[in-house]
């Protein structure tokens, strides 16, 4: 089964890269090179330029984002689902907030937290964060009671109801509500890094890239990007088959 | 074995569903409880797994007032409470886990309560890949494995094909008769209260203040499905059931 996929994968993306270089070859333009000619400066900027400083200090952006997300949302999800008081009073705040998009408060966060990492990592976590805390309020409200009150009767205590209950249940939430979310993330991500700063993959493919007229090195960064959001996104899906092999059975 | 003096109990600003009820159930008796439903059956055990605390009264359990859950009572519940996550081996292995018993002795006893209830074959299983019976076992397993000195079930049978539910209930049966183990049952099944149950205590309407007690001598013995006094005793309780739920107690 694997192999059938991962052959299907490799299909896809020499289709698609098939694609590119033809209609490279029909532009004959400067403007949109080939995979044949982005390839060797991908190789280039990658390990002797500066791209692979710029993918580090991204990938780190999005990494803290999602550790803090997941750290702040996770507790507090498995709280107010746990509740049934809590649940009540924060749904409606919860349905209020949750369609503002949040990259509008990016002005707000700019003010407060500067141009540094601090805000672009406050508004990938703000994104994630929400993602988080709903999936897993609503995995932790949905735990029958009867299982809770078999698993005290076990002697079962908070502690051991997190572990065996409580935790369990949320892992399938909070893997693929990161998977959806990341791709969200990582588009924001770019939105930020594209002013106010010299680092980063959005500052690399718009400034070093495009603003200097470098379309090669352009492409290259975009490659980049799109690599980081897959590994991202295959990652956290290979964790959640890993962990959440119940799933799939039932 | 339990002791619920004047036991008082509502669910939030209810109508209380038990108001001073009192009940003695003395070690190594096997009681079924019957009842209509809503009538509080459920509740009653919750009170006993020491699951819910009185509002005012008390229960006491094994010479002990009942603050949480009890260590040696064990509990199985109607949709068996499994953990959808965990194979069957790791359901069973789940409360000796909680207790911090030793992984070999948690080991052994797993596997030995698993194939005496022949469901070692299916060790590596999730719940949603068990039948109906199976899962049931595991439910046993779980609680057996714990050693308990008091079985509390809610209606455990009530969700298997009538084939297995016999088998299972011959099978608590035998495992009765092997042990001095106390068991309440709660059922809403005539025949089944009758099986299992030495003694009958049926509910009727809530608040509930007293309660009948049938004493059923041929119960929990083995053969009793088919001997004529369990058709006898069958009219009467199903008599008594008919009367608790008109509210003539």
């Amino acid at each position: 089964m694997w192999s059938n996929r991962g052959a299907g994968l490799l299909a896809a993306a020499a289709l698609l890269l098939a694609l590119w270089q033809a209609a490279a070859w029909a532009a004959r333009s400067t403007v949109l090179p080939g995979p044949v000619e982005v390839a060797p400066t991908l190789a280039h900027a990658l390990f002797a330029g500066t791209l692979g400083q710029h993918l580090a200090i991204s990938s780190y952006r999005v990494a803290v984002g999602i550790v803090l997300a997941t750290g702040v949302a996770l507790p507090l999800g498995l709280l107010v689902g746990h509740s049934p008081s809590l649940y009540r009073l924060s749904s409606p705040l919860v349905y209020l907030t949750y369609p503002v998009p949040k990259i509008v408060l990016l002005p707000v966060l700019l003010m407060f937290l500067g141009v540094g990492d601090a805000s672009k990592v406050a508004i990938l976590f703000l994104i994630l964060f929400y993602q988080v805390l709903i999936v897993i309020r609503d995995a932790a409200h949905g735990v029958p009671s009867e299982l809770v009150e078999s698993v005290r009767s076990l002697g079962a205590g908070p502690l051991a109801l997190l572990r065996y209950v409580f935790l369990p249940v949320s892992a399938p939430a909070l893997l693929s509500a990161l998977r959806i979310s990341v791709g969200t993330a990582i588009a924001v991500l770019f939105f930020v890094e594209s002013f106010g700063t010299t680092s980063g993959l959005g500052f690399y493919i718009l400034v070093e890239g495009w603003g200097r007229l470098a379309y090669r090195e352009m492409y290259a960064g975009v490659v980049t990007m799109a690599l980081l959001g897959m590994a991202l996104y295959f990652a956290l899906e290979l964790l959640e088959r890993r962990t959440c092999r119940w799933v799939k059975v039932s | 074995m339990i002791e619920v003096r004047d036991l008082t109990f509502a669910y939030g600003r209810g109508k209380p569903v038990f108001q001073r009820f009192n009940w003695t159930v003395a070690q190594g008796e096997s009681w079924s409880v019957i009842g209509p439903s809503g009538c509080g059956k459920t509740t009653l055990l919750y009170l006993l797994a020491g699951l819910r605390v009185p509002h005012s009264g008390s229960v006491t359990v094994g010479g002990r007032p009942l603050v949480g859950p009890r260590l040696s009572t064990g509990l199985i519940l109607q949709h068996y409470g499994l953990l959808p996550w965990a194979t069957a081996f790791d359901n069973v292995v789940l409360g000796m886990k909680v207790r911090g018993v030793g992984a070999g002795a948690r080991r052994r006893t797993t596997e030995g309560w698993m194939t005496r209830l022949g469901i070692e074959h299916v060790r590596h299983h999730y719940p949603s890949q068990l039948s109906g019976g199976q899962r049931q076992r595991v439910a046993i397993a779980r609680t057996l494995a714990l050693e308990p000195d008091l079985l509390l079930m809610d209606e455990p049978f009530s969700s298997l094909d009538a084939l297995t539910r016999e088998e299972m209930q011959d099978m608590v049966l035998a495992l009765r008769l092997e042990g001095r183990v106390t068991t309440v049952l709660v059922t809403h099944s005539v025949e089944e209260a009758l099986l299992l149950g030495r003694n009958i205590l049926v509910l009727g309407q809530p608040p509930i203040a007293t309660a009948r007690v049938i004493a059923n001598p041929g119960g929990g013995q083995e053969g009793y499905r088919t001997a004529p006094a369990f058709h006898e005793f069958g009219q009467e309780v199903r008599k008594c059931v008919q009367e608790a739920r008109a509210g003539v107690v």
